[in-house]
């Protein structure tokens, strides 16, 4: 063997090496971790946590002298949109350059053939719906085509279409609004990877709750991307309601904790929480993840929503993000960002055929208004369209 | 990043490996593995098709190599049509010959333009260059603040004045005559596509400015979107190439291979990490050989020869062949490996690592822990570890802050491991077996974790 191979040699092992020391061991506190069950923290957290967790009053957090009155009833009724909220179909139909794949169809019409199921497959990949869920709603269309008449023109084709999709939406769930607890304050966890809009979202929701009457508290635990909780802070001061931050680069958890203490003592009724965005990937992140979760579920009944905030450009690994954060924190829903673009957003039919995950919210463009429910109707009409 | 793309085509090919000779039924069922494997990896549909066009046209044809069975050589076509896909060559920024030179960045929301502007300044700055950032993105809420703490950890000057992004940007450029910067890195807003203003104003921006480069970010868990968007951007400003973010993640990247083939512009950098220094240039073909599961050998040795130091490299390798590695050794190799970045990351550039061991979820705390208990132990136990009995054992255990089972754990694994690697490092001095995979007969489960491998 040649001189210069031998340092790559080398160095293959030690990586080798050092990872087979590691994994093992990775192996035995994550099955800790399960053993230990949801209420006790796992023996041997991948980090030592935090003293924070254990003493809110420590330093690193400060709760903004300006407890922000009750100034909804004044502001808001200001700032009652005058106009109907944004509704999907508006926004979409805008620029759609429609559903192209099946165009082809429509234009040729007659009776549906080999070529038109082929178009309407790749019709439905464009819009990123994915191999597996694609193949599972051309055979149901298939089904619909057949009991509608053995030759059903191409004519019918977006109808069944449309109808497939509503149908296996609505079996999802029938439910999706955002729930609020019984009594005390109500807690609304948003996770998601990097980039897909968590703190405008989180802004978007406040505005909504403030409408409805609810006073609202923020709390900017993304202590990591640099001015994350000054972006939270301007939406916070634009919307008067309250925020608790901690400093850059602290603890998330003490700032959770500390949100959770000022909620009940300002009587909150909605404490939306904004987490830093994460890879799926990152170990250690998801762990950070389960703690807040864990910090917030100390009030029994809070916990009510934790929201998987989704970029609608998103392809196929949407389905990756939906399952891990399934199983860091049990997500109750999706919101679905950014879907005032040319993206369809098709990964959430997966996502919810997979998962049984509502998509509850839907965003729809950069200001605090455009946030709506997910209607599975228009949503499939708007994929359709 | 693209390991479930390779594992997809390992599949196919370990079948191919084993038949002599491919008939146009085996090229057209390969075909068709590889469209699901392209398309599952958010690869656009179109892009799916004339990519498969191309390796059918050049499967089928003549090109016979003597030296390649029949399987090797779709892999070999397969490879080079990623690569060329990918961007045939790397490319580096253009320098305006009259400073500054202008690099403009734009893309969607959320893509990462912020962060891959940091991250830029500081390898500019590491290269030897003086760049100033302008913060142009007047959109989003403290998204100057962003830029300016991130200038701050950089070392690299942050300018933002004026009220419309076309007048920061131009004012940057004034600023950076000033400061007699060379570089400007102009961070945008993000905007959509189709949002005819927003396009406009980038327009305005680029026209104000003449940029040398004008970058587009994407985000490389973007679906069959990136086309459209790619189109879009490279019919407003010209763009020059692309930088591909959130690499680090288990995305398959496909959209990497979208964006390069809608645009003809070549992927130039790659943000691999959530840190400053996670930002590496984009190498297509290093790229393809990774996507095809051959591992990304060449980026490993880069980051080796950074972080090791070649002589005491060869003399561990030699102590290693002479089964003389001890828990110093390993100790110090280790610490150097840490300098080339996360395992995890340096395991997936291993070729021919098991899926099961490269999907892994490796907690670089566990390193540290590691670390700990060598650094416990006086020098004779490292070199000797038959000494440790009951009371070093505690010792070692308190001074680490761990506990006497983990202790014992590290010796009995580091016992195989080192056995296993010895035996390793002697297959490959015969030469008979490069780094091609694990050892024969290397079996995970036997290193003895309780409950072995069940990942």
């Amino acid at each position: 063997m040649s001189e210069s191979l031998a340092p790559i040699v080398l160095i293959g092992i030690f990586v080798l090496a050092a990872f087979l020391l590691v994994l093992p061991r990775i192996v035995r506190s994550r099955e800790a971790s399960r053993d230990g069950g949801a209420t006790a923290a796992p023996s041997r957290p991948s980090t030592p946590p935090p003293l924070a967790e254990a003493a809110p009053a420590a330093a690193t957090t400060e709760v903004p002298p300006e407890l922000v009155e009750e100034i909804e009833s004044i502001e808001v009724v200001e700032e009652a949109p005058p106009d109907e909220p944004p509704r999907l179909r508006d926004r979409i139909g805008k620029t759609r350059a429609s559903f192209a794949g099946l165009l082809g169809v429509l234009r040729r019409g007659g009776k549906i053939d080999a070529a038109a199921w082929d178009e309407l497959e790749e019709a439905l990949l464009l819009a990123d719906v994915g191999m597996t869920t694609t193949q599972s709603v051309v055979d149901g269309v298939k089904a619909r085509a057949a009991a509608a008449g053995a030759d059903a023109d191409a004519d019918a084709l977006p109808d069944l279409l449309r109808a497939e999709i509503t149908e296996r939406l609505e079996a999802t769930a029938t439910d999706r609004s955002l729930h609020h607890a019984a009594e005390g304050p109500t807690v609304w966890l948003m996770v998601g990877v990097n980039g897909v809009g968590k703190t405008t979202t989180t802004a978007k929701i406040a505005k909504r709750e403030i409408a409805d009457g609810n006073k609202v508290l923020l709390a900017a635990a993304d202590t990591f991307r640099a001015a994350a909780a000054d972006q939270l802070a301007k939406w916070a001061d634009r919307l008067g309601c309250a925020l608790v931050r901690g400093q850059d680069g602290g603890d998330p958890g003490a700032v959770v904790f500390d949100a959770m203490d000022a909620a009940t003592a300002r009587r909150t009724d909605v404490v939306i929480v904004d987490t830093a965005g994460r890879l799926h990937t990152k170990v250690n992140l998801m762990r950070e993840l389960e703690k807040l979760k864990r910090i917030v579920e100390r009030t029994p009944g809070a916990l009510q929503e934790v929201l998987l905030v989704l970029d609608a450009s998103t392809g196929q690994n949407g389905l990756t993000q939906a399952r891990e954060f399934a199983g860091a924190v049990d997500i109750t829903g999706v919101v679905l960002t950014k879907l005032d673009g040319t993206a369809k957003g098709g990964v959430v039919l997966a996502i919810e055929d997979e998962f049984q995950v509502p998509v509850k919210l839907v965003g729809l463009g950069e200001g605090a208004d455009d946030l709506v429910p997910f209607d599975p109707a228009e949503f499939a009409a708007a994929l359709v369209e | 990043m693209f390991d479930s793309l390779s594992d997809r085509f390992e599949g196919i090919f370990t079948r191919l490996r084993s038949r002599g000779k491919l008939t146009e039924k085996d090229i057209d069922e390969i075909a068709r593995e590889i469209r699901l494997a392209l398309l599952e990896a958010d690869v656009n549909v179109r892009v799916v098709k004339a990519l498969i066009a191309r390796i059918k046209e050049r499967a089928n044809g003549a090109e016979v190599a003597k030296s390649l069975s029949p399987a090797q050589q779709v892999i070999k076509i397969v490879h080079e049509e990623l690569v060329a896909t990918l961007g045939g060559d790397a490319r580096k920024l253009s320098v305006n010959p009259k400073p500054p030179t202008v690099v403009l960045l734009a893309g969607l929301q959320g893509s990462g333009k912020t962060t891959a502007a940091a991250k830029l300044a500081r390898w500019l700055e590491r290269d030897g260059k003086r760049p100033l950032l302008v913060g142009a993105d007047l959109q989003r809420p403290a998204a100057v603040e962003q830029l300016k703490v991130l200038g701050e950890r950089v070392g690299v000057p942050v300018s933002s004045t004026g009220s419309d992004p076309v007048e920061v940007a131009r004012n940057g450029i004034d600023e950076a005559i000033r400061l007699g910067r060379n570089f400007v890195i102009v961070d945008t807003a993000g905007r959509l596509q189709i949002d005819v203003e927003l396009m406009d104003e980038l327009r305005a921006i680029r026209d104000a400015v003449n940029p040398d480069d004008s970058l587009l970010v994407v985000d490389a868990m973007t679906g069959q979107e990136a086309v459209n968007v790619a189109e879009a951007f490279a019919e407003t400003v010209d763009l020059t190439g692309i930088v591909l973010t959130k690499l680090d993640g288990d995305a398959r990247g496909g959209a990497a291979l979208s964006v390069k083939e809608v645009t003809g512009r070549p992927i130039m950098f790659a943000g691999v990490g959530e840190k400053l220094e996670d930002f590496e240039p984009f190498y297509p073909d290093r790229m393809a050989s990774r996507i095809l599961g051959m591992g990304d050998v060449l980026t490993l040795i880069e980051k080796a020869e950074q972080a090791f130091d070649a002589e005491q490299a060869a003399v561990a390798t030699e102590k290693l062949r002479q089964g003389e590695f001890t828990l110093q050794d390993f100790l110090e190799q280790m610490r150097q490996m840490r300098k080339m970045g996360p395992l995890q990351n340096l395991v997936a550039m291993l070729p021919g690592v098991p899926k099961e061991l490269r999907n892994a979820d490796v907690d670089e705390g566990e390193l540290a822990r590691i670390e700990a208990i060598i650094c416990s132990m006086t020098m004779e136990e490292r070199s000797n570890p038959t000494v440790i009995n009951g009371s070093r054992r505690i010792r070692i255990a308190q001074g680490s802050g761990t506990t006497t089972q983990d202790v014992n754990q590290l010796l009995k694994q580091f016992k195989q491991v080192s056995q296993m690697m010895k035996q390793f490092s002697r297959v490959n001095k015969k030469g008979k077996r490069k780094l091609t995979g694990l050892p024969p007969g290397f079996d995970p489960s036997a290193l003895g974790g309780p409950g072995g491998l069940k990942l």
